[in-house]
């Protein structure tokens, strides 16, 4: 510690009060131990206060399923009846169309973050990356009920009108997939509440994909080009690698919102509790049945099946989060191989 | 300094004085429920707070909340779209009486048909429901419209995602009309419908026939009148095709034997006479037989029965039917008999 100064330094005769001066008293000391504590038990406190909700949550959401639980056991998962009148629940339908929407949304959206971040960091002229990323950003910004408006009301009619009957008559007739798009062009169904979750989410991927392309040390870059590597071989085997772990936790955030994204869906995914093999049907999904159903339901036993839902809502996102640590982990081992 | 202090003090005085003179003579009384009547109850408690200064707080969280909140007795009156049976009226110790009437009407959407053209009968409304009738074009849709130039266009169904009363009058009409609708679907806030997309609330309902073509739905009177909607004629019990309107509404609920149902468990569908509209239905208040808060439950009949009075023309102007006088004093009579405070006197 050659940066504390010797206060002796200079003074042959240093004054002994003049020396008390210059240290630390010892109330001074406790004061500053007692503040020390104290900020260190506010911060546990808050760090376990966050534990203890989330503990709470889970709590009240099994004991609101009990019954539920106890009636329908692990049935409630393969059954795709849901009848209010003869109190018959199964969350099949709203599974499939949670996962089918957030799939439909990841899969139109991480490519096309992928290039808007791609195209922000390295592509775009200077004056262009500033307007460019905050209208990305502005895009987050829009209520979800505004989107689910605009789905509904804009965007329906015109894929109903000029986009459906294009996919049906050219991939509707492709021998296996082919089923997946069949149905009457209504314009609302899984595949366009798809398409608004894909559009809802690309803000959040595009702006962590692009912070963290941004920070990649321009040294490896710059190495990489003077080997002589082409844009995309520095972006796809310097820029990634190095980012990974931002890109999969933005994709992640994406995909919470996705999951959980309730109006938006709602607007648009025709609330049908039927399952079909088309996308272009309709479908429903669990925070839709929720948004829908919960406020009106007579009896217990409904009410006790939609909380399940809420839980088994709550063990998908556990579940893709720690999926997401899992291929984290995964990708970790394989730094330093040789290839 | 002073001055602050000064203003500090008379605006404590103020708010306190008012707060004491706004207690002293004003009385809250809340309710919960259904969200068809929000609208008519929302305008009596703002004529009725100018009339006599008393609030009315009205929450529509939907006929189930309603019955939910009235059992756990945080509300002085519960509403509900759907009655309770006369069993679950026993159990739970309440009363319930009608306020209004109102109706589902059938909607559809086809190039070039004006309200009122189309002609449908229960059974049919079902079978369309049920899936079995896909085409617009079909034999028994075109052999009872004969003029009317129908498509071959498929029949979207448009039902509600959400719970509701007027989920609840459509299917009781439906079941009453149409057996295997009875057996296979049944009834109740909210079904298991076997085909069709769900829109959320009236106005999702409205919103979804009006933008997909083809499509076939049902809405509350109001909705279909506001938004313009090409409503169809539907047969009733004697056999005519009436159209929605104030007349066939109160056409059903005077042909109502109110005085013959127990419990005042009566559901407008499917009324005899000639010109009564077969998808009507009343909305109901629920209150506790036994109260221990009679000067509450006091102010909750008084403020009923000023609606029924002088609320009519208020129901009316909002699209609403209000009950004719006879039954009116039935469910006077009923408070009378059945709304009694702790030692047996009666509340009204």
């Amino acid at each position: 510690m050659s940066a504390v100064v010797n206060p002796l330094r200079g003074r042959a005769q240093a004054d002994p009060a003049a020396l008390m001066s210059r240290t630390i008293s010892d109330a001074s000391l406790r004061k500053h131990y007692r503040l020390d504590q104290l900020f260190r038990h506010a911060t546990r406190f808050f760090a376990f206060l966050v534990l203890a909700l989330l503990a709470g949550i889970l709590i009240s959401l099994l004991f609101g399923s009990l019954s539920s639980i106890r009636t329908f056991g692990f049935g409630f998962f393969a059954s795709a009846e849901w009848n209010p009148v003869t109190e018959q629940f199964g969350a099949l339908v709203p599974i499939v169309g949670t996962l089918t929407t957030s799939a439909i949304a990841l899969l139109i959206g991480i490519p096309v973050s992928f290039g808007i971040a791609l195209f922000l960091t390295e592509l775009s002229p200077k004056w262009l990356r500033r307007p460019l990323g905050t209208a990305v950003e502005l895009l987050a910004a829009i209520p979800s009920i505004i989107y689910g408006m605009w789905g509904l009301f804009v965007f329906a009619p015109v894929f109903a009108s000029h986009v459906q009957p294009i996919i049906k008559s050219t991939l509707g007739s492709v021998p296996v997939i082919g089923a997946l798009f069949r149905g009457p062009p209504m314009g609302i169904g899984v595949l366009t509440a798809g398409i608004i979750l894909a559009i809802m989410v690309i803000p959040f991927i595009a702006s962590v994909m692009r912070d963290v392309f941004e920070i990649v040390p321009a040294v490896l870059k710059e190495s990489a080009y003077a080997l002589g590597s082409t844009t995309w071989e520095v972006v796809w085997h310097v820029v990634l690698p190095y980012t990974k772990v931002g890109v999969v936790g933005g994709i992640m955030l994406g995909l919470g919102r996705a999951l959980g994204e309730t109006m938006a869906v709602t607007f648009v995914i025709g609330n049908a509790h039927r399952l079909s093999a088309s996308l272009m049907e309709p479908g429903n999904s669990i925070a839709s049945a929720l948004a829908n159903e919960f406020t009106e339901a007579v009896g217990d036993l409904y009410l006790s099946a939609l909380i399940e839902l809420g839980l088994v809502l709550f063990f998908i996102t556990f579940v893709v989060l720690a999926l997401s640590k899992l291929l984290l982990l995964r990708l970790a081992r394989r730094e330093g191989r040789t290839t | 300094m002073h001055f602050f202090r000064f203003l500090e003090r008379s605006a404590l005085l103020m708010v306190a004085v008012g707060v004491a003179s706004h207690s002293a003579l004003a009385v809250d009384i809340t309710g919960a429920g259904a969200t068809f009547p929000y609208p008519i109850y929302a305008k009596w408690a703002e004529a009725y707070k100018a009339k006599t200064g008393n609030n009315l707080n009205y929450q529509s969280i939907g006929s189930g909340g309603g019955i939910r909140q009235i059992q756990n007795k945080t509300v002085d009156f519960g509403a509900s779209d759907m009655p309770l049976k006369p069993e679950e009226l026993e159990k739970s110790g309440l009363v319930q009486f009608p306020t209004v009437v109102g109706g589902d009407v059938s909607v559809v959407n086809l190039p070039g048909i004006k309200p009122g053209e189309i002609k449908l009968t229960g059974p049919i409304l079902a079978d369309i429901y049920l899936g079995k009738i896909k085409k617009w074009n079909d034999p028994v849709l075109t052999s009872l419209n004969p003029g009317v130039k129908l498509p071959d266009q498929d029949i979207t169904v448009v039902h509600r995602s959400d719970g509701s009363g007027t989920t609840f009058i459509w299917v009781n009409y439906l079941s009453k009309v149409s057996p295997e609708w009875k057996e296979k679907v049944g009834e109740g806030t909210s079904v298991n419908w076997p085909a069709g997309v769900g829109g959320k609330g009236n106005e999702g309902v409205a919103s979804y026939v009006q933008r997909i073509s083809g499509a076939i739905g049902y809405v509350e009177y109001a909705y279909a009148l506001q938004n313009k909607l090409t409503y169809t004629l539907v047969q009733n019990r004697e056999g005519n095709f009436v159209a929605p309107n104030v007349e066939t509404f109160k056409a059903a609920a005077t042909g109502a034997q109110w005085d013959k149902a127990a419990g005042m468990y009566l559901i407008l569908t499917d009324q005899s006479g000639k010109n009564s509209w077969p998808i009507s239905g009343a909305t109901f208040i629920l209150v506790y037989k036994s109260q221990d808060r009679p000067d509450r439950a006091k102010e909750v009949l008084k403020f009923f029965d000023w609606a029924y009075a002088d609320g009519d023309k208020m129901a009316m102007d909002l699209d609403y039917v209000p009950l004719p006088d006879s039954v009116v004093k039935l469910i006077q009579a009923s408070w009378k008999n059945q709304i009694k405070d702790a030692s047996g006197k009666s509340v009204w």
